[in-house]
């Protein structure tokens, strides 16, 4: 899967599902802070994830991840390996 | 000096309409809400009869943690409390600066149970399950998630007491008022109308099988009922002190006067004429009034063969020869089961507003029970002052309410 695919599915969901503002995902953008993304957005996360790429995010594989664009590493790292 | 308790807001999601007026009109005209429901058919249900209930559409109206939190009968709860905040007068703001309880009657959150599990049962994984399923499972998800949209920080407890949990919800917020204990509590019932809502009572053989006269299915204290029909919504109300009311300049829709409850103490499913007595003689004891004062009987009758004759030797009881006006408004609604005890409340406080007596619908051939009974059949024309209104649940659980015309 190409980059920009991954990017354009973790966009689409983190507007569609997660109702994230659109002008505020930006590559730079904090989950958390600036995304607004908590706890419990990230169990909906991990079930989105497994529909979408096909695994399973693991807590401790996340712990680095920060921004969105980490998080697109993190997935694209998954998938390419799987 | 003991505080008078009123209401001073109302909101209702029921298959006769989703808002105040649009039940009152159907009340009015003798309007059934019953239909076929397909999928259950196809699902194995021996009855698919059941209130069509349309599901509100909450996105735009609430944000997203909210809205995925929240459970159909949620869904309807949420919808009634917008009402009956907004015929009370109140908004987020002077909820954000006082203080409001919750009492809601909810038994049951079937769908999210199930589709949970379903998940785990097929990726051998829970946490595949999502966020929302938890706040949607739990019998107490109508509260924890009202409390948490309107920002509640009074009492705050669902009930759970079968077909009487509304009933009862409204007579815990009366108790907290009038003790002091409270100003305001939002009470209320909700109830959901999902596929797997209702399988595990639909195996009773307890529901109505005139599929082919839907409208004419639910006909309680008609010597023809083969049943009741279950159905659904949700019903708030607003509950305030007296004092508060007038204080805050508030339109007061009725008085909550008295509330009486029993238990039978019998086999699980199985009503009691003398259970029945015992909760009304406690509400019309509490309210301060004999039977004679009573201007209108809203009857828990369900169209059940067992559940009907059981209330109607109850009420020849303590209404004999008084020719007092009764009908039973699930004729219409069918049985909104936990939520029913609040929604006919508010079915019972439109009548008192407007001046008439919805009908019983399909009362077409007195029992040798209801004969005895003043069982209104038509819409009629009548001031009410008091009423009264029975909800009875599996277990034994009765409770009894009276709500008069507030007169200062």
């Amino acid at each position: 899967m190409t980059r920009e695919k991954i990017e354009e599915i973790v966009k689409n969901f983190l507007i569609e599902e997660i109702e994230v503002a659109e002008d505020a995902i930006k590559p730079d953008a904090v989950l958390k802070d600036e995304l607004g993304i908590d706890s419990l957005d990230y169990v909906d996360i991990v079930v989105i994830v497994e529909r979408n790429f096909g695994f399973k995010i693991k807590a401790e594989e996340m712990s680095e991840v920060q921004t969105l664009r980490q998080f697109c590493d993190y997935i694209e790292s998954k998938v390419n390996n799987q | 000096m003991t505080r008078r308790v009123v209401i001073t807001g109302a909101g209702v999601y029921s298959c006769i309409g989703r808002n105040l007026d649009e039940v009152r009109d159907s009340l009015y005209a003798g309007q059934s809400g019953i239909g076929v429901d397909e999928e259950r058919a196809a699902y194995g249900y021996r009855s698919p009869l059941t209130g069509i209930v349309e599901r509100p559409q909450l996105k735009g109206l609430l944000d997203r943690r909210l809205r995925i939190c929240l459970a159909e009968e949620g869904e309807y709860a949420y919808v009634a409390t917008l009402e009956a905040l907004k015929t009370a007068g109140i908004d987020m703001d002077y909820l954000e600066k006082n203080e409001m309880g919750i009492f809601y009657g909810n038994d049951s959150s079937a769908k999210a149970v199930i589709e949970a599990n379903n998940i785990a049962r097929q990726k051998k994984d829970t946490t595949l399950i999502g966020s929302g399923a938890i706040f949607q499972s739990m019998n107490s998800t109508v509260t924890m998630n009202l409390s948490t949209i309107f920002k509640l920080r009074g009492i705050n407890m669902t009930v759970s007491a079968a077909c009487a949990s509304g009933s009862h919800a409204i007579g815990l917020g009366y108790f907290f008022i009038r003790q002091g204990l409270q100003d305001l509590v939002l009470c209320g019932g909700a109830q959901e109308t999902n596929l797997y809502s209702m399988g595990s009572f639909d195996a009773l053989s307890a529901f109505s099988v005139r599929t082919g006269e839907p409208a004419k299915a639910s006909r309680p204290f008609d010597a023809d009922r083969d049943g009741l029909v279950p159905s659904g919504g949700a019903a708030s109300l607003i509950l305030e002190d007296y004092g508060h009311a007038v204080k805050r300049g508030a339109t007061v829709f009725a008085e909550v006067a008295g509330y009486g409850f029993s238990s039978n103490g019998m086999q699980i499913s199985q009503p009691s004429d003398s259970g029945c007595i015992a909760a009304i003689d406690r509400a019309l004891k509490d309210a301060g009034i004999r039977a004679a004062a009573v201007d209108y009987v809203n009857a828990h009758a369900t169209s059940t063969p067992q559940g009907d004759r059981v209330e109607a030797i109850a009420l020849g009881r303590i209404f004999g020869g008084l020719q007092t006006p009764v009908s039973s408004t699930k004729s219409m609604t069918g049985h909104e089961c936990w939520m029913a005890g609040a929604s006919e409340i508010i079915y019972s406080v439109l009548m008192m507003q407007n001046g008439f007596i919805a009908p019983n619908i399909n009362f077409e051939t007195p029992d040798e029970y209801s004969a005895g009974l003043h069982i209104v059949s038509r819409t009629v024309e009548k001031e009410i002052n008091v009423i009264l209104s029975n909800s009875f649940g599996f277990g034994g659980t009765n409770s009894a309410l009276i709500i008069k015309k507030l007169r200062n």
